[in-house]
């Protein structure tokens, strides 16, 4: 009972930082992603700009 | 400056949990009729407090964005939900854990951990909400009603183990009642301390986030227009 006592206490905690590690993971992917967006759509408009009329 | 304060608050908070797990693992005795098992309060408790904080600040922003139609607040809304959703699903799997030993069940319909569910899933169905909407200011009324709305089960949640007439397997609140050892005490405030940072950090992050999404669909329109 003491031994299966703890190892589901270190499920608990292993999932607990998992859930938060993977969270961040997301959202260090998803900075990224908007990152790169910006800067295509950013580019995008200063040609758009620069193209004679 | 914005990245610097990131860095510092989750820093800070990942230290501050370090610590807590240290002193939960190697610094406290087990629990005398749970066992090991009972160290899964210094996370599952913390998480559920941070993550009705984060509620809270959602529904106020929310209120905000109602009453002045200021993005920041329906940016900050979106924000807080989406990390108190990690932090509800925290408290949901861990109690989950928890249960199994004490209880022999993963999950029982209970009023306390139906409510909990709920709330989580009321506020998932904001976070899908969202992208179905186009226009920014529809976008942002729904969600803020949906968030209000959804905030009405969080005193359900928290008064399900203190209604006189409900039967509950869910533990009493032990800080309330004093069932708490001294000695629990401090690794538990720091929990909750470490928890309210790192959430912090991930909800400036988030807020970033949007902030450049913003600007993105500023810039579509400008490409459209040209």
């Amino acid at each position: 009972m003491d031994v299966r006592n703890f190892t589901y206490m270190v499920y608990g905690y292993s999932a607990a930082w998992l859930i938060i590690v993977g969270f961040v993971f997301l959202l260090v992917s998803r900075s990224r992603k908007i990152d790169d967006e910006l800067k295509r759509l950013k580019s995008l408009v200063e040609d758009r700009e620069s193209e004679p009329r | 400056m914005r990245e610097k304060l990131i860095l510092t608050l989750g820093s800070l908070g990942t230290v501050l949990m370090l610590w807590v797990i240290y002193t939960v693992f190697l610094g406290l005795p087990a629990e005398i009729l749970q066992g090991d098992i009972y160290r899964i309060i210094f996370i599952h408790v913390p998480a559920a407090i941070t993550a009705y904080c984060l509620y809270g600040v959602a529904v106020i922003a929310s209120v905000g964005f109602l009453i002045k139609r200021n993005f920041v607040m329906d940016s900050l809304a979106v924000s807080c939900v989406e990390v108190a959703q990690v932090f509800t699903l925290v408290n949901l799997v861990t109690g989950s854990i928890w249960g199994r030993i004490i209880w022999g069940i993963w999950w029982t319909w209970d009023l306390r951990l139906t409510s909990q569910l709920m709330c989580f899933l009321l506020y998932l169905g904001y976070l899908l909400l969202r992208p179905a909407v186009s226009d920014p200011t529809q976008r942002g009324v729904m969600s803020a009603i949906l968030a209000i709305f959804a905030a009405a089960d969080i005193p359900l949640v928290v008064m399900a183990i203190r209604l006189k007439n409900v039967r509950t397997q869910h533990p009493q609140p032990v800080l309330e009642t004093g069932g708490l050892d001294p000695s629990f005490v401090a690794p538990f405030v720091v929990s909750m301390v470490a928890l309210m940072l790192i959430g912090t950090a991930l909800v400036l992050i988030r807020l970033h986030q949007e902030s450049s999404r913003r600007e993105i669909d500023s810039l579509r329109r400008e490409l459209h227009a040209v």
